[in-house]
């Protein structure tokens, strides 16, 4: 079976977000950046269902240098292949973007699986799992917490986590699967991985190739601006009943939410 | 005149808070500019909705009845949608944030060509002419959006944001959408529920979230009675999700869920910043926690040193105490 895992490089979750001066982008002074936590979890499944069922993983991440590094230490877990492409253009600047030059690449590659996260913790949208599978026309099962692929390849059944419950899902093989946490517990890279990483090399993805010309993005960012400030809080005094006393009756009277 | 079309949420024929949240603030920005909304509802059985949507704004309801559709399907679901759109040639479309949001609406945006503005706590402006405000990195930055020049938008609502009105005596007229051709390739075939009558994160009104202050998994009963007091949700850190006391559904924070409650109530919880993305929208603060240095003081509306053991089975009585009387 051949699966590809989309792998992006996002700043870690520890990390102080702050706007640039431009006002339209993010401060990028002093962030470390990591594979987002959500498709760490996509390439594990991915080397666990190549380990039972055979095949091939291969990794695809767009950006720059960034997630050159992310697609090397996918090397290292033990993806057979990394592929890169360079968005040097910016050709890729919302999720429609991004999603239709992954797609393109995917429909080059032709697996017979896609993984990725649920969601990219930097811009938190939930989006291109999704597209990608429409732009496919590709079944899909967003946010999974269990995956299991029939031994033939040809269907899976996936558990999604919705409001308050689990939805089990049966269906058909190619797919695209986003993953949540719980689906599994990600491994670290190994020594010796990271070893025969160094012999692999990042294959670069031609843009021009793509068929893909002019900028694809519908979506325009006017500003980027912190959080509007919270109110400044109070403190109550006095032993744990004079603490209740006091907290339920603001509740009560003051704000009205009991 | 411009046309807002609402994806209104329904499962197992009721319909949710994010569907009623939606139609009234599209009701609310055509009441501005003079447009229409109109809703459509995916379902099976659901011909009976209609009435709620004409209530909670919508002025024309787009039915799909099928027994394919009784249990929601990405493909399906969006299948009726987009039929819906075209009937409409609405001029933006509005749904709820939600499971069934985040899962369609991404699809539907990607084979319209709208531009997918998700999740957003503002939005204003008319027809295809908006300009959205949505939380990143957890919330903490906020951008504003725009559709590029020329394109329609599909907007989705974080939930417990958006007012839901009601207006008694608002009536609307229907239509059937054509359900022929629904091609299903990944299939509900079970749908296992939480312990029934659980209010879920995401929608609660109150939620009360136990740390590694609580100290063990047995005293999660203590915080439930406390969150059952309010009729509200439980949540956690993700500390104690990872120490396997409770199941990862609960986590609050930047890799769980983000809650904006109109009361979450931390105890013993530190505020990591991956937690404080996750809740620091809500909209009032209370922290239970015995270091009054911990950063969780500082998003806190309301903060009580102290042990939390002495607290919260007080503060559980008197708040059982008040909504009794
Ligand atoms: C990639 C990544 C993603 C993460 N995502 C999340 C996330 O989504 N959500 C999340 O919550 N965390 C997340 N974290 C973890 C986060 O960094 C913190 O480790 C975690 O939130 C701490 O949980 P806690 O507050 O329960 O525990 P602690 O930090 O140990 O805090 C326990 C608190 O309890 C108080 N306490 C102890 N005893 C009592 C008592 N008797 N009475 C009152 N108070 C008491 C203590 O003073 C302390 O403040 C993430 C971390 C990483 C690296
Ligand atoms: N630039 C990118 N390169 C590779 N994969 C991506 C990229 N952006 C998003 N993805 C994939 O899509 C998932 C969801 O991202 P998003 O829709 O942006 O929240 C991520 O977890 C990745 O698996």
């Amino acid at each position: 079976m051949k699966i590809l895992v989309c792998v992006k490089q996002v700043p870690a979750t520890d990390s102080r977000i702050k706007p640039a001066a431009d006002g339209i982008t993010i401060d990028p002074a002093g962030l470390e950046y990591v594979i987002n936590p959500y498709d760490e979890i996509a390439v594990e499944e991915a080397l666990r269902i190549k380990e039972k069922l055979g095949g091939e993983v291969v990794a695809v991440g767009i950006g720059g240098a960034r997630a050159e590094e992310g697609l090397r230490t996918c090397l290292a877990l033990g993806c057979d292949r990394a592929r890169i492409l360079k968005d040097d253009s910016r050709l890729a600047t919302d999720a429609q973007s991004v999603a239709t030059l992954l797609a393109a690449i995917i429909r080059a590659e032709s697996p017979d699986l896609v993984l990725m996260g649920k969601q990219a913790v930097d811009d938190d949208q939930m989006a291109v799992p999704s597209m990608v599978a429409e732009l496919l026309d590709w079944p899909q099962a967003t946010v999974v917490v269990k995956l299991e692929i029939a031994p033939d390849g040809k269907t899976a059944t996936a558990e999604r986590e919705i409001e308050g419950a689990v939805e089990v899902l049966a269906l058909q093989l190619p797919a695209v699967i986003s993953s949540q946490k719980g689906l599994n517990e990600p491994r670290y890279a190994s020594l010796k991985g990271i070893m025969a990483a160094k012999k692999k090399a990042v294959e670069p993805v031609d843009a021009s190739t793509l068929g893909l010309a002019d900028s694809l993005a519908l979506v325009r960012t006017t500003a980027v601006s912190p959080p509007p400030p919270r109110p400044e809080g109070r403190r109550l005094d006095g032993d744990a009943d004079s603490q209740v006393r006091e907290l339920v009756r603001l509740l009560h009277e003051d704000y009205k939410v009991i | 005149m411009s046309t807002i079309l609402v994806v209104a949420e329904q499962r197992g024929g009721s319909m949710k808070k994010t569907a009623h949240e939606a139609l009234s603030q599209a009701r609310r920005m055509a009441d501005a500019s003079g447009g229409r909304v109109v809703a459509v509802i995916a379902g099976s059985g659901i011909k009976g909705l209609a009435p709620e949507a004409a209530r909670f704004g919508a002025d024309h309801v787009y039915l799909a009845d099928h027994s394919d559709l009784a249990d929601y399907s990405t493909e399906g679901y969006t299948l009726v949608a987009q039929r819906a759109f075209q009937m409409s040639a609405a001029d933006l479309v509005l749904m709820g944030a939600s499971a069934m949001g985040k899962d369609m609406a991404p699809r539907l945006a990607a084979r319209l060509k709208l531009a997918y503005l998700p999740d957003v706590v503002e939005l204003t402006g008319s027809g295809a002419l908006v300009s959205a405000v949505r939380p990143m990195y957890a919330g903490k930055v906020r951008v504003s959006v725009q559709p590029t020049d020329g394109t329609r938008a599909f907007v989705t609502l974080r939930p417990n944001v958006f007012r839901p009105l009601p207006v008694e005596g608002r009536t609307a007229t229907t239509e059937a959408v054509d359900t022929a051709g629904l091609s299903i390739r990944a299939r509900v075939v079970d749908t296992r529920a939480e312990a029934a009558g659980r209010v879920e994160l995401t929608e609660a009104d109150v939620i009360v979230s136990g740390g590694r202050g609580i100290k063990g998994p047995e005293s999660f009963a203590m915080i439930q009675e406390l969150a059952d007091a309010f009729g509200g949700a439980l949540g956690a850190s993700r500390a104690v999700v990872d120490a396997g006391w409770i199941d990862h559904s609960h986590q609050v924070g930047q890799t769980g869920k983000t809650v904006s409650p109109g009361l979450y109530v931390a105890c013993g919880i530190s505020g990591a910043i991956q937690h404080l993305a996750g809740m620091s929208s809500s909209k009032i603060i209370v922290a239970i926690n015995k270091d009054g240095e911990a950063p969780i003081f500082k998003v806190a509306d309301i903060g009580l040193v102290g042990d939390l053991f002495d607290i919260i089975p007080k503060l559980t009585a008197e708040v059982k105490r008040i909504r009794a009387s």
